[in-house]
């Protein structure tokens, strides 16, 4: 397999960078919502709600360049998937916003706390949920003709699509509980671990059952996972899995705090780079490739320095943002 | 669904969602640099009340800022959900524009809202100033890229049409500094500062009626009204120069504005007051200046006007809609200019802070700059109508290929969500309000509301009149 780079491919890198940047970022906070069901008392919870509150915008804002960055980059694309995607991204949007205020909004009051505190984790779960069968409603592929959607309202509904979604509350869950694992301390890290362990459990299994579903969807995914030569780069893709696994395994048992966290963002880097290898060329699977979907040089052009310097430098003050709030959080720290 | 087609549901989705969105940022740009100000202050004279003030409005802002952040994400999808044909045309133009918007702007308000926020003893009050200062800058190159993007649907320059129907860029400089853009962004600018300024002299009012002395609401009620008066007067200024780029550039959306159905060939008149009908083409009990019209618009009395009656009726605006709107807005500047006046006269008696009239005007006027920000919309963006690139893409062949009943669920689905969040966040910020800025008033940063650590309330109360 040849991989011919131009100016388009650049792009499909750039925008699923950002993508890939934003489940990073968001993916544990998100993770926070939903497992805040498992963490009933006030303190844990005003705990877990600090350990984020300074950097959940930032965070957020990675899915707004997700989505600008394409119809910037590829217009057609932006305009075949959202009406394709309708019900789930209406869905998420109406998740990020509960969630988005309860940040806010639960330290303003003590009659209604509670309710705030279920806005923040029903929309952790709506979100996480819509954006995992979004996912898979674009593996499955919709149907194209001409320069639109022409597809149903209900086509994203279908059993793949349910599985992904959940693998991705599955996944985000993990990710929430190895960042609670390396930003507190206490009672709450104890039960971090603990409840990692499962998560990690569930997440492979998922991980299995996206692998096995996905090549069933069409012929075109199977050749890609096992004709030669292709094999040679896919294969080492399950081995990695199958490697960062055992090293997760061993850091949660010896309870190391930092490690998890980052293990389990090598298992998302994974799925991720996974996915990647299914769908490239396409940026609508089986229908419209990058180059089609592509906007013209001009387009691209005038993008492209502001992506190769402005991305470091957000990178940078992002990271200073994280530095400056480093550290465990207690019960008595909270920046609220 | 209510017995509207999916174009007017679209439509309806977009007006109601953006109408919503748009006072956040008006609010946060204002108030983002309000409270750069405010630092700045307390850093070079030391005063804790700059502090008090700083930290008081640091705790609206934040709920400001976060309604804004997520009524802004729905926007961003909106154009590819609602407008998937608009977003394939237009999308190589207005793309670039928003993605710069992202990179630019709201990574370095998200990046730095933490530290603004929460890490003033984290990173001491120097860094902490450069922190508000990137969210300030930040709100305002946001403004510059939205503003571009909508000038440029407005008044569309330096594109061309490819094979695909897409609109490509010729010269980008041209289409980022197309023909309104400056005076757009201009009046937009503006209109935050006066917005916030409004609304931070109506709470300073609010407690210097109960107590002339408190040293916050002095701060507050002062700087606003400065405030107003300086820029409630070049506004004014502002948007008539606005209004004379639109007659070049858009003519027909000051004709609906204007109410002129008719063609005046010596000398329009300027109607003060009437009731568009659309359907009869006529202004029914009109009330208007003979020949002033022309006078304010083309600077002299008997300059012929064209009317509406020489544009297609396919292509008419909304003219009750954009005519209305329009006079809500003036309206609305000229009392804040009133305002403005008032203040400066009762200042120059030295009556500013004891002035109970003054007081309660100001607080009338506290909301005057969200209802004035948002007829100002209605009147650009209806006046723009029926197309959402002006002349050149007709708003019913931008929407996505949609059934009614998707479009009218989302957007029940967004009222009833709107509602419940700006319900609540309208209540958390009216009960802060409720109280003055204390001494040693907190930020957001403690865990719960210790407004007078280690003093009785009372004693709070005469500490914070002596001025700490």
């Amino acid at each position: 397999m040849t991989v011919p780079f131009d100016l388009t491919v650049l792009w499909a890198f750039i925008i699923a960078l950002a993508v890939f940047i934003y489940v990073v970022m968001d993916g544990f906070d998100l993770g926070l919502g939903i497992l805040f069901p498992l963490f009933p008392g006030k303190q844990d919870r005003d705990v877990i709600t600090n350990t984020v509150a300074p950097v959940w915008d930032g965070n957020e804002t990675w899915l707004v360049l997700g989505g600008g960055g394409l119809m910037a980059a590829f217009p057609l694309a932006y305009a075949v998937l959202l009406p394709a995607l309708y019900a789930p991204l209406i869905a998420m949007l109406v998740g990020l916003i509960f969630r988005g205020v309860a940040f806010e909004f639960r330290w303003r009051t003590r009659a209604t706390r509670n309710l705030w505190d279920i806005a923040f984790t029903g929309g952790s779960w709506v979100a996480a949920l819509a954006q995992g069968i979004a996912l898979g409603a674009i593996l499955q592929g919709v149907h194209v003709e001409g320069r639109h959607y022409a597809g149903g309202w209900w086509d994203w509904l279908t059993p793949f699509s349910i599985l992904t979604g959940v693998s991705l509350v599955v996944g985000y869950a993990l990710l929430g509980a190895t960042w609670l694992i390396l930003k507190t301390e206490g009672d709450l890290r104890d039960k971090a671990y603990r409840i990692s362990w499962y998560l990690m459990i569930a997440m492979l299994l998922a991980i299995a059952a996206v692998s096995l579903a996905t090549p069933l969807l069409t012929n075109q995914y199977a050749q890609r996972w096992f004709t030669r030569p292709a094999v040679f780069l896919t294969a080492p893709v399950p081995l990695a899995v199958v490697a960062v696994t055992v090293l997760l395994m061993k850091n949660l048992a010896q309870k190391h705090d930092v490690w998890p966290f980052f293990l389990a963002l090598a298992l998302f880097f994974l799925s991720y780079a996974g996915l990647g290898i299914s769908i490239y060329p396409y940026v609508v699977p089986q229908s419209i490739t990058i180059w089609q979907a592509a906007a013209p040089e001009r387009s691209q052009l005038l993008m492209l320095p502001g992506v190769l310097v402005l991305v470091p430098l957000i990178l940078g003050y992002t990271g200073w943002a994280y530095w400056v709030f480093r550290g465990k959080v207690g019960h008595d720290s909270g920046y609220h | 669904m209510f017995g509207l087609d999916a174009v007017e549901l679209a439509r309806a989705q977009f007006a109601f969602t953006v109408t919503f969105h748009i006072i956040f940022p008006a609010f946060s740009i204002g108030l983002a640099s309000y409270l750069a100000v405010l630092e700045a202050l307390w850093l070079w004279t030391g005063r804790d009340v700059y502090l008090n003030v700083f930290n008081y409005w640091l705790k609206i802002f934040a709920i400001v800022f976060g309604m804004g952040v997520v009524s802004g994400i729905v926007m961003s999808y909106q154009f590819g959900t609602n407008w998937s044909v608009y977003s394939d045309k237009v999308g190589p133009v207005i793309g670039p524009l928003m993605a710069y918007e992202v990179l630019t702007a709201f990574f370095l308000e998200a990046g730095f809202l933490g530290v603004m926020l929460f890490g003033l003893k984290r990173v001491g009050p120097k860094l902490h100033f450069l922190a508000t200062l990137m969210v300030a800058i930040g709100t305002l190159i946001s403004a510059f890229w939205i503003l571009s993007a909508n000038s440029w649907m407005q008044t569309p320059a330096g594109y061309a049409v490819n094979a695909d129907g897409q609109f490509v860029s010729v010269d980008w400089l041209k289409v980022i500094f197309n023909p309104s853009f400056p005076y757009r962004l201009v009046h937009m600018v503006l209109a935050a500062y006066l917005t916030t300024s409004l609304v931070v002299g109506a709470v300073g009012a609010f407690h210097l009626l109960r107590n002339p002395h408190l040293p916050g609401p002095r701060v507050m009620f002062s700087m606003a009204m400065w405030m107003a008066t300086l820029v409630a007067p070049i506004q004014i200024l502002a948007g008539d120069q606005h209004g004379l780029n639109t007659l070049e550039h858009q003519p027909v959306k000051i004709m609906a504005m204007e109410g002129h159905f008719e063609s005046h060939k010596d000398g329009a008149p300027l109607y003060l007051f009437g009731w568009p009908d659309q359907a009869k083409g006529e202004l029914k009990w009109a009330i208007g200046i003979p020949k002033f019209g022309s006078l304010i618009l083309k600077h002299s009395i008997d300059a012929p006007m064209a009317g509406l009656d020489t544009v297609p009726r396919k292509d008419w605006p909304p003219v009750p809609i954009t005519f209305w709107s329009f006079r809500i807005m003036v309206g609305l500047g000229f009392l804040m200019l009133a305002l403005g006046l008032f203040s400066l006269w009762e200042r120059w008696r030295g009556r500013l802070y004891v002035n109970r009239l003054l007081h309660r005007f100001a607080i009338a006027m506290g909301p005057a700059g969200f209802v004035a920000v948002m007829a100002g919309w209605i009147t650009t963006e209806t006046g723009r109508q029926p197309f959402t690139v002006y002349g050149l893409l007709r708003t019913a062949d931008s929407v996505s290929p949609l059934a009614a009943p998707a479009v009218g669920t989302s957007l029940l689905v967004f009222i009833i969500v709107y509602f419940i969040i700006f319900a609540a966040g309208v209540l958390y910020i009216l009960r802060l309000m409720a109280e003055p800025p204390h001494a040693g008033e907190p930020g957001p940063s403690s865990a719960q509301p210790i407004r007078t650590a280690g003093v009785t309330p009372a004693a709070g109360v005469v500490q914070g009149a002596v001025g700490s």
